[in-house]
């Protein structure tokens, strides 16, 4: 059996996706970080970015995470976000017309966590 | 129909209608309540995550933060108030502010100024008919707060709080909500948000002397703390309005609860004195019926002779 750990995606309100996983990248502050099973303990600020979660029966879960932390210890890991959206909740009509909106706008940080929504998106 | 009864069942009438318009709303609040236990239950996951992370970064490392340290001599202080936008709900709202109130009366007698922020119409139409001063006040979510409320909460009250005591800043942070104990049992209760004590946040999130792992911090601890604080006063704003919505909810059930029962007894005790009325008024007619065939029979009788 390959190591595994635990990862739990939680939002403010709800628990986003959890269970076992070999590998998990997410965007921290200074940069993408990977985490396998093993790593050291890890807190670390997340920026808004997609993450990647690939799970131990071989499958990948893309989730678009904005704000938040991942925290690791004890091979569980556990990725705070203020909001998070599985890949596959994502409407990509409702988000191209916030991209747009976002856009005209001017609103910076509404285009970037429309960008992110619709990368995410893609990688279904 | 004598005048008497025709108003006994007007009566009886405008009753029943306000008995049902009760029941009705008792059995919403009651589903209601059950829809913001859920979500109380659905944002414990993040409070304790996060509280987990607060209490690594403050016990593994010896960062200090202005969230964290007590200021040496408190000048101002922030109380939250958390109320409903709607009344009928009992004794949920003077509960609340009364509990508000003591505490103001307990800071201002340690000699410390009081900003009062409100949350709910309720609570800030009290202060204003006192013509109480209230720093900022936020209304129209209470029934059904989102996460995107409570950052709009707290925004201003961490602004206040990092902000230098000479310009107006605070240096404590106190929140007044209505605690969901039970569906019968509500409780008004204060507490102080902040400077964060880690010594209890480290007691409430490990319980059993677990022993927290040595992090490694990315980009760095103070950065961490910088984030993660912030976060950690929106989930308690986000949770204390949630429980203050589940009780609301519950204080209303039980005030139409205990309304539609009174209704109840009401048309009861109406209906038993319309009965009444129409029995006096048979009564009555009967005995003017008698009383004038009597007459009757009794002038035919004389005629006769």
């Amino acid at each position: 059996m390959a190591a595994e750990l635990h990862v739990a995606l939680v939002a403010a309100d709800r628990e986003v996706w959890s269970g076992e996983a070999t590998l998990v990248v997410a965007r921290t502050t200074s940069g993408d970080i990977g985490v396998m099973p093993g790593h050291q303990p890890l807190l670390g600020v997340l920026e808004s970015g997609p993450v990647t979660i690939r799970t131990s029966e071989g499958g990948t879960v893309v989730a678009a995470v904005h704000g938040g932390f991942i925290s690791f210890a004890d091979n569980k890991l556990s990725l705070l976000a203020e909001i998070a959206e599985l890949s596959d909740e994502i409407d990509v009509q409702r988000v191209e017309r916030e991209l747009e909106r976002a856009k005209a706008e001017g609103d910076a940080a509404a285009e970037r966590r429309a960008d992110v929504r619709l990368r995410a998106a893609a990688s279904r | 129909m004598g005048a008497q009864l025709r108003v006994y069942k007007r009566r009886i009438r405008s009753v029943t209608a306000t008995k049902k318009i009760t029941k009705a709303m008792e059995m919403i609040a009651a589903s209601r309540v059950v829809k913001a236990q859920r979500k109380v239950a659905a944002s414990t996951p993040y409070a304790t995550e996060l509280t987990r992370a607060v209490t690594a970064v403050g016990t593994g490392s010896n960062t200090k933060h202005p969230l964290t340290t007590q200021a040496e001599t408190v000048v101002r202080s922030a109380v939250l108030l958390l109320t409903s936008d709607r009344g009928l709900a009992g004794a949920f709202n003077s509960n609340a502010i009364k509990a508000a109130e003591q505490l103001t009366a307990r800071l201002e007698a340690e000699g410390k100024q009081v900003d009062t922020y409100i949350v709910g119409r309720r609570g800030l139409a009290h202060y204003n008919f006192r013509e109480r001063k209230v720093a900022e006040s936020w209304s129209g979510f209470t029934d059904e707060p989102s996460y995107a409320d409570a950052k709009k909460v707290a925004g201003p009250l961490i602004e206040a709080i990092e902000k230098d005591t000479a310009e107006g800043g605070v240096d404590e942070l106190h929140i007044v909500f209505t605690e969901f104990v039970s569906m019968m049992t509500q409780t008004a209760l204060d507490d102080r948000l902040l400077p964060l004590s880690l010594d209890e946040v480290a007691k409430e999130s490990a319980p059993k002397g677990e022993i927290l792992p040595l992090y490694d911090f990315e980009p760095s601890a103070e950065d961490v703390l910088d984030a993660l604080l912030p976060r950690y006063v929106e989930s308690r704003v986000y949770n204390a309005l949630l429980q203050s919505a589940a009780s609301k909810h519950a204080a209303t059930r039980r005030a139409m609860k205990s309304a539609t029962d009174n209704a109840g007894e009401l048309i009861e005790t109406l209906s038993r004195l319309a009965n009444a009325a129409r029995q006096a008024e048979i009564t009555q007619e009967i005995s003017e019926i008698v009383g004038g065939s009597a007459a009757l029979a009794d002038a035919t009788a004389g005629s006769d002779r």
